[in-house]
């Protein structure tokens, strides 16, 4: 597979290393009144899904980005891929408004 | 032995081979002579071999069915020693001068072959007989059966002796990859050529032209040899086109990326100096066409495996590219017009053909050639080779034609390997009576010629060119069709036909002696879906993966249900579409060169001290050393414990994990990651920290260092340091993003050494220079600070142990490593400095009782190692809330004890089990285990660490120590895990 690196362009995927889900970038809050319940399921529930699969690679054999790639498990065609700090910083500025309009 | 200038029996006119070129070669032992240009195959028909093989399982005479890589039979060991090479395609093997090839699967020799006694027992060597035969009695499998399959199973061997030669791997990238030179594939590399696209044009033979070589019609007014020669002379002229010869592309894989093989060296005797014998290239296409031609099937009728027996099209081939006959006498055996140009052509190069045998009632005439128009083959005779054919007329009559050829066929199969590597499935075409390709092709592929159904010369050029244009179009380059020559445009002329009906054996795999009874058998057995037919009969298995066999095969299996062959469908396809040498695979990651092996700065010292080594991953380490006299390791390992604790010694501790931690956020970013607090430490001071799994459980410790404000050094151990900077950058990155800090791993960066023992403090004082106060009140224990030694050197001095012994690590960078080294060396003489390696480094470590991998053995929680009072209850961390867990915080679960032997002993089992004194000894039972273990010349026993249930509140109490395995069995005590200076007097010293 070809990994298109939002810094460093098309790279092999074999630079990369896999993890799985990005929902591994969702980590509960540890002073929840549920978070042993969460962290469960954080760390231990996944889907398994045949088609569009948004997942962690570490470009272990290059620049060290965490990666978000949006790729279909049964084709491997990838649709995108993101800087996995630029979702993570996304996703807190989109809690931070939500709590705020909230 | 031929005469060497004499005409070889089966040898034609014509040609394109170099008769100018005489090889001489051994099959078997015996001398022939070929030319430039032959095969394997080619030259031992040419001379008039029939025999080259035995089948696998009944170990029948076998010749060559096929001209290309498809075949199943032919297969010998080629060359010898260490470059033998098993189960070798003749039909693929160019010949060249000195070739050695045996013939294999046979014994005493290919003539009389004992195991061909498996042919009388075929009634027991049906379909499944394996799964049937060897279940009773159960004992026997593991002595008697298995050995014996083991025996006769596969078909060449190998010598066991190293290869001498290299390989390589190598990228490519390109716009267009074309694979396969025939018409199709040539018309496609002109097309993308000449529009200016990086092209390049692979092909497994090592000439190009696939089909073209091997037809006797015109190119408009050029053969085929010749028009191939125009187009290629062109192709080579071009700068972005790239022609590879003798390169298989093996595998479709994602996003355009291409195995192929290039075998450089395979028909040379011997690759030239320092060139390697074949390359793994890897190709990057952007698009890729696929003209790998088509592959001819065979019809099922009895005893139609006999050597002498064989596809229509090879005959031809051979006939025509490689001047060679089967015998001086060919029958024709077909369902097809195209079978008809065999005869045709074998006639014209004066080859006798009795007949034709169609199973068309309305088979078209040759001229000057009879046709038995709605006749069939229903038997053949002769022994190790085809004597003659008989013939069921269409009014029922039998007639024998004797001949020493069958050129039969039952039509022509698309090459679809490698349009189906990614899960695609091929659909029926009716026209042609073949699977084609689907349209769920991988992506950026596309498909021209015979590949894609197109079985005419003309629309194999049409369809190279249009498919080229196409790949390009969706490229937005711009491409025109060539003027393409007039060439053969028939259209396909086929019926149906799989096979003769008949009582006895018809052979659908040749190599697996897969019948068209095996798959009766099958199906009555309910073995009906074609991946369950391939795995109960072997069809389509081992070196040509049934690629003249399978689409037989299923069509009877369509018959025997009532299915159609669409209904049926095809088993799936696999990368590699021919077998790949392991030695390609492995490229230059052999041997030595199978791993990088990282050496520390003090390497070459340590070799001049005798310094025996180990592998801890990558890394070679210094274990220990031993001096003159010394003749068990156990000697040098006690001494340097000895002479540490008694005086000093120094380690290498390079290989530690060192990561780099700056920025305003970094003692938050190390409270983030490790299960004790870090934001409270003060600069100048190191902290033992302890890292968990998200799920809890410890996976590394060691220490951080702050050196400044916003700037921490991690250590973590040899074998976790790559997975614990990966975890950091995941925190960093996608847990903490919004934090200021900057992380690097500077492992090779600095040589870090351990000094440990009384004395350390005034070895170190010889080495640091004097502006810096070591002494105790200004440098406790667990401080840490940036120095210079050696009058200016900047060094980084941290007051750690891990022996228990008064000690530090000082670490200066990796140029100046090896001169620190020698320099605590020469400086220590006064005390008598030895240096000691990574097992007097255990004994120490297990004699103070810190943990190691061994006790963070991915199942110990802190709570297990003793280190439950560490987790901070003040901080979010990473495994912090799953480390609440029951099972883990378990106040009756193990703890990390010591154990020493009631009576002293010299070696206690790691691995062990404990055991209540006076119970019964089972997993029930079970009280703990041992962790680690080591002769303890301090204490003059072997010592252990080892976790027991609840055993920090069972001190003083003593289990029973048992190795089942072993039959050991003793009595120990449980002790604090200290055994040594329990209160920590010694390293605040």
């Amino acid at each position: 597979m070809i990994i298109n690196h939002p810094l460093l362009g098309p790279r092999d995927a074999q630079e990369f290393t896999y993890l799985g889900d990005a929902e591994l970038l969702n980590r509960p809050y540890w002073l929840s009144e549920t978070a042993l319940q969460q962290f469960h399921e954080y760390l231990y529930l996944r889907d398994n899904p045949a088609g569009t699969h948004r997942e962690l690679w570490f470009h272990e054999q290059g620049d060290r980005s965490w990666l978000v790639v949006t790729r279909d498990t049964g084709t491997h065609e990838i649709q995108n891929v993101e800087l996995a700090r630029d979702v993570a910083l996304a996703r807190r500025a989109a809690r931070t408004a939500g709590e705020t309009r909230g | 032995m031929t005469v060497a200038g004499a005409p070889l029996r089966n040898r034609l006119t014509g040609g394109l081979i170099d008769r100018d070129q005489t090889l001489n070669f051994q099959f078997d032992g015996k001398t022939f002579q070929g030319h430039a240009g032959d095969t394997l195959a080619s030259a031992l028909m040419a001379n008039g071999v029939q025999l080259m093989g035995r089948s696998f399982k009944y170990h029948r005479p076998r010749g060559l069915l096929s001209a290309g890589s498809e075949e199943p039979n032919a297969l010998v060991e080629l060359r010898r020693d260490g470059r033998q090479e098993p189960n070798t395609r003749a039909t693929v093997a160019e010949l060249y001068d000195g070739l050695e090839a045996q013939s294999q699967n046979r014994w005493p020799s290919l003539r009389h072959d004992m195991m061909a006694i498996n042919d009388r027992f075929s009634t027991f060597l049906t379909a499944g007989f394996y799964y049937k035969t060897f279940m009773w009695p159960k004992a026997f499998w593991e002595k008697l059966y298995e050995p014996i399959i083991r025996k006769a199973a596969g078909l060449g061997s190998l010598t066991g002796q190293d290869d001498p030669d290299a390989y390589d791997k190598g990228f490519l990238h390109c716009d267009l990859l074309v694979i396969g030179a025939g018409p199709a594939g040539l018309s496609a590399a002109l097309t993308a050529g000449r529009a200016g696209a990086q092209v390049i044009l692979a092909d497994e033979d090592f000439r190009f032209g696939g089909r073209l070589l091997s037809e006797t019609q015109a190119l408009s007014d050029l053969s085929g040899a010749d028009w191939t020669a125009q187009v290629l002379a062109e192709l080579d002229s071009l700068p972005n086109v790239r022609t590879m010869m003798r390169t298989t592309v093996f595998g479709a894989y994602d996003h355009g990326i291409y195995g192929a093989v290039e075998r450089n060296a395979d028909h040379l005797v011997a690759p030239a100096a320092g060139k390697p014998r074949q390359t793994l290239w890897r190709i990057y296409s952007k698009r890729a066409v696929v003209a790998a031609g088509a592959i001819e099937r065979p019809i099922a009728f009895e005893n139609n495996d006999r050597p002498g027996v064989m596809l229509a099209g090879a005959v031809r081939a051979y006939a025509n590219r490689w001047a060679a006959t089967p015998a001086a006498s060919v029958v024709v055996f077909a369902n097809n017009d195209d079978a008809h140009q065999t005869a045709r052509d074998l006639r014209a190069k004066g080859v006798a053909v009795p007949a034709v045998v169609d199973v068309r009632p309305d088979a078209p005439r040759i001229d000057g050639i009879e046709v038995l128009a709605g006749a069939r083959i229903v038997n053949t005779r002769g022994r190790l080779g085809l004597g003659s054919v008989t013939v069921q007329l269409a009014n029922g009559q039998t007639r024998e034609i004797a001949c020493g050829g069958l050129a039969m066929s039952g039509g022509w199969n698309p090459n679809l390997g490698l349009t189906c590597h990614q899960r695609g499935r091929p659909v029926w075409n009716e026209d042609i009576h073949a699977f084609v390709p689907g349209g769920n092709l991988p992506a950026g592929q596309y498909v021209a010629g015979a590949a894609a159904g197109e079985l005419s010369t003309a629309a194999a050029l049409r369809s190279g060119a249009a498919q080229a244009i196409a790949a390009l179009a969706d490229l937005g380059m711009a491409a025109a069709a060539p003027e393409l020559p007039e060439a053969e445009d028939a259209a396909v002329a086929i019926t149906p036909f799989w096979q003769v009906a008949g009582e006895k054996r018809a052979w659908l795999d040749f190599q697996n002696d897969v019948t068209v009874k095996d798959v009766k058998l099958a199906h009555q057995e309910n073995f009906t879906a074609v991946e369950h037919l391939k795995r109960y009969t072997t069809l389509g298995m081992a070196t040509d993966q049934g690629k003249t066999s399978n689409v037989g095969a299923l069509a009877v299996m369509a018959e025997l249900t009532g299915k159609s062959i669409a209904q049926t469908g095809t088993t799936i396809f696999r990368p590699p579409y021919t077998p790949v040498s392991m030695g390609a695979l492995a490229g230059r990651a052999v041997g030595q060169a199978f791993h990088p092996t990282r050496l520390t700065p003090s390497h070459t010292w340590a070799e001049e001290q005798g310094a025996v080594f180990v592998e801890v991953g990558n890394w070679l380490r210094a274990q220990w050393f031993p001096k003159p006299g010394e003749t068990h390791w156990r000697q040098s390992v006690d001494r340097e414990v000895t002479q540490t604790r008694k005086s000093v010694g120094v380690c290498d501790v390079t290989t530690l994990g060192k990561i780099d931690v700056q920025g305003t956020d970094a003692a938050a970013f190390l409270n983030m990651i490790y299960a004790n607090g870090f934001a409270g430490l003060p600069v100048g001071k190191v902290r033992y920290g302890v890292m968990l799994r998200e799920d809890g459980v410890a996976y590394d410790d060691g220490t951080a260092a702050r050196l400044a404000e916003d700037h921490f050094v991690v250590t973590t151990t040899t074998a976790n340091a790559a997975l614990v900077y990966q975890n950091m950058e995941f925190v960093r990155q996608c847990l903490c993003p919004e934090m200021d800090v900057q992380l690097i791993s500077t492992t090779e960066a600095w040589a870090q050494y351990a000094v440990a023992g009384p004395n350390a403090r005034k070895l170190l004082q010889k080495i640091v220079d004097p502006d810096y106060d070591l002494s105790n009140e200004a440098f406790p224990f667990m401080a840490c600070g940036e120095v210079t030694v050696c009058g200016g050197c900047p060094a980084r001095l941290f007051r750690i142990s891990f022996s228990g012994e008064l000690a530090y690590e000082i670490a200066v960078p990796t140029r100046y490593g090896d001169a620190l080294m020698r320099e605590l060396m020469d400086a220590g003489q006064a005390f008598d400095v030895r240096p000691y390696g990574t097992e007097a480094l255990g004994v120490m470590r297990i004699e103070k009782g810190h943990a190691a991998g061994n006790e963070l053995n991915g199942t110990t929680s802190a709570a297990n190692l003793g280190l439950g009072r560490m987790l901070s209850s003040k901080k979010d961390y990473i495994g912090h809330v799953l480390s609440q867990r029951p099972g883990l915080a378990a106040e009756d679960g193990l703890r990390l004890v010591g154990l020493k032997p009631v009576t002293p002993v010299q070696s206690l089992p790691a691995g062990g089990h404990l055991m209540a004194a006076g119970g019964p000894v089972d997993a029930a039972h079970d009280q703990g285990y041992v962790t680690s273990a080591a002769y303890s010349p301090t204490l003059g026993t072997a010592i252990a660490l080892g976790f027991v249930k609840r055993g920090a509140e069972r001190m003083g109490e003593q289990l029973r120590l048992v190795n089942p395995l072993e039959r050991q069995e003793l009595l120990v005590e449980i002790v604090s895990s200290h055994f040594v200076d329990p209160e920590g007097e010694k390293l605040r010293a």
